[in-house]
């Protein structure tokens, strides 16, 4: 999890003699990281695309004429489409109260924020089924008024939402608190209404690390397995999301199909790399530009 | 002067006729320069430890230029934002002109505020964060878009700045900024200006240029205007009054001559200029130290056990009755003549005073004393 990039420093050019090994300790070390950087990233990402086309391109395509991966896809975005928003909202919400007031419980709700990150997804899932499933503890309130959670698309949404939500307060916190409250007290001096100072002073300054944020949080929401394959529920076109889809082919030996799906995955998070290098790239600069500041 | 509040003139002069009177525009007040009061502020901020302010009252002028001069924790940026409205008092009121402003939101005091490292919009171009106050106002009040551009380029030709309004704040220097920031405050024709340690972030050459500068300013606009600083230099070189804060209370109000003059508590004194103290005693019309008289008591000082505070430039090297021994700790060469640094027995610090002598470090001299201020020990 990457903590605020603006407090990495560039790193400075030209090594420094007092700091540099010598040339065989430098190559074999530069060495070791590759290796292992190519054994355990590159090579799987690799057999993806490989085993994906293995067939050949047209098999590669009709993986996506299929009607239940289409399904998988659409259920894929659909829940993203909903938890992120709804993470933007939360993590905008919370980060703008830890970071701009000072209140009694602020450190527990730090700790709180993290907790999906020590959660096991499992466990995240299982806690949905206790509450909202046949046997749990709203089941037959739900039941009686023909709600359906469990089993059915808002309880992906909602696990997917519960295993997401750091994503965003967290990348905003740091930020926020580093900014502190004069750019706001000097707006409302101005005569700013709250709802402009917001608007045009808090959201200009957390822009970058806000996308960040949300680019971060959209490739979990799409990648997320535990948690969502707990409430699922596993029906075929209805309720299995892209990785669900996945496990099912793949469990079926249709190799080709698993990792075809799982190849779009695969570019997403290429897609998710790619755009948080530039952000980062765009970051440091407007970072530079601040000065002072 | 029924136009003051119409929000198409700048009023830049200052003009007694206009500033004495009050005009209140429908939603918020608006004055040239109008009288402050604060009255028996308390000010307590979460968590123990002593009130950041313990029932100050203080009134400025209108059109008045005050510094509020304390150190570090003495409560002066306290009460500046008190004034603004950023902090609410746990008692005591704030009165505008005639208003009593304690409960009006910071957005309807009409103050412009200067923070202590300018709060510039940073994603925001010069004029941007100039306009912003103009843009900020209600539909029905805010300037036509041509009145704003015209509004925010007269301020940028009076801070000196007419070519950058392109710029970001992230490509000014501080004293750039410093000069937007005030430009900013300015636009939306406050009635009061605050300015936060205006020159704190500054190197002391662009310090001594700003200075000048927002005396000038002042001059033009006739706003009243309280600026907080901890340097007593700048307080009296660019004060009408100075307010002198020490652990949350006002020690002295007063011109620049008069707490240089005649400092209130031994506190004022050693705040506004170099001071050495002495345990002394006042009897029989003398001020004696270990016993022996050094100058003549004057009517109205208190008797007993007193603080003997000298200016170094009250004192010189001389002889007889009357001088204060000391040891030298060290001579050296200034631009301006040479000095000693010269510790009084009895004394804590060592004082610097000029001399005519070369000195060598140990060299016993004795200091005749020109004048001295005494405060009862306590």
């Amino acid at each position: 999890m990457s903590e605020t990039v603006p407090s990495i420093p560039p790193p400075s050019r030209g090594p420094h003699a007092a700091l540099t090994e010598p040339r065989p300790v430098r190559i074999a070390l530069i060495l070791l990281a590759v290796a292992f950087l190519a054994l355990f990233l590159l090579l799987p990402l690799a057999v993806v695309f490989v085993e994906a086309l293995s067939k050949g391109v047209g098999a590669y395509l009709d993986t996506f004429a299929e009607p239940d991966a289409q399904a998988a896809i659409r259920l894929t975005l659909l829940v993203a489409v909903i938890a992120v928003p709804l993470n933007v909202a939360f993590g905008l919400c919370a980060s703008w109260a830890i970071a701009k007031f000072d209140f009694r419980g602020r450190n527990l709700l730090i700790t709180l924020i993290d907790l999906p990150f020590s959660v096991s997804p499992v466990v995240a899932g299982l806690i949905y089924v206790l509450l909202f499933g046949a046997q749990g503890l709203f089941g037959p309130f739900l039941h009686r008024h023909g709600i359906e959670i469990i089993f059915a698309v808002p309880g992906i949404v909602l696990a997917t939402v519960f295993v997401t939500f750091p994503f965003v307060a967290r990348e905003l916190i740091p930020l926020m608190q580093d900014q502190g409250t004069t750019d706001e007290e000097a707006a409302l001096t101005l005569g700013a209404s709250p709802w402009r100072v917001f608007r045009t002073v808090t959201l200009p300054n957390v822009r970058w690390a806000l996308l960040y944020g949300v680019l971060l949080c959209n490739a979990r929401a799409m990648g997320e397995f535990g948690a969502v394959s707990v409430v699922s529920g596993r029906i075929r076109g209805l309720t299995t999301t892209m990785p669900l889809h996945v496990e099912i082919l793949y469990n079926e030996y249709n190799y080709v199909a698993a990792f075809g799906i799982a190849s779009l995955l695969a570019l997403l998070a290429l897609v998710t790399l790619a755009g948080k290098s530039f952000l980062e790239w765009r970051h440091a600069d407007a970072l530079a530009g601040r000065g002072a500041h | 002067m029924t136009a003051g509040f119409a929000p198409t003139t700048l009023t830049l002069r200052r003009d007694a006729q206009v500033r004495s009177v009050e005009v209140a525009a429908p939603e918020r007040l608006r004055h040239a320069g109008t009288s402050v009061r604060v009255d028996a502020i308390v000010k307590r901020y979460a968590g123990a430890g002593p009130a950041a302010l313990e029932g100050v009252s203080l009134a400025i002028e209108p059109g008045e230029l005050l510094a509020l001069l304390g150190p570090s924790g003495s409560g002066k940026t306290t009460l500046l934002r008190v004034i603004a409205g950023l902090e609410i008092p746990d008692g005591g009121r704030v009165f505008f002109g005639s208003q009593d402003t304690t409960d009006l939101p910071v957005q309807r005091r009409g103050v412009g505020f200067v923070f202590q490292h300018y709060a510039l919009f940073r994603h925001l171009t010069v004029f941007e964060n100039i306009a912003y106050g103009l843009r900020s106002r209600p539909r029905a009040h805010r300037p036509k878009e041509d009145e704003i551009r015209r509004r925010v380029e007269r301020l940028l030709e009076l801070v000196q700045l007419p070519d950058l309004a392109k710029r970001y704040p992230g490509q000014l220097s501080g004293g750039q900024r410093q000069r937007v920031a005030l430009a900013r405050a300015l636009a939306v024709e406050p009635s009061v200006l605050l300015l936060d340690e205006p020159f704190g972030a500054l190197d002391a050459q662009v310090r001594k240029d700003l200075r000048r500068w927002l005396r000038e300013i002042h001059r033009e606009t006739g706003q009243t205007t309280i600026f907080v600083t901890h340097d007593q230099d700048e307080a009296l070189e660019l004060a009408d009054r100075i307010a002198i804060l020490n652990k949350g209370r006002i020690e002295q109000v007063g011109a620049a001559h008069e707490v240089q003059d005649h400092p209130a508590s031994r506190f004022v004194m050693s705040f506004v200029g170099e001071t050495a103290r002495l345990a002394a005693e006042v009897s029989d019309g003398q001020v004696r130290v270990a016993g022996r008289p050094v100058i003549a008591a004057e009517p109205g000082w208190p008797q007993g056990a007193v603080d003997l505070c000298l200016r170094p430039w009250d004192l010189t090297v001389g002889q007889g009755p009357g001088t204060l021994p000391g040891t030298v700790r060290e001579w050296r060469r200034t631009g301006r003549g040479t000095v000693a640094e010269i510790l009084l027995d009895g004394a804590e610090a060592p004082v610097e005073v000029k001399v005519t002598e070369v000195y060598e470090p140990g060299d016993r001299v004795a200091l005749a004393v020109g004048a001295a201020r005494v405060f009862a020990r306590g």
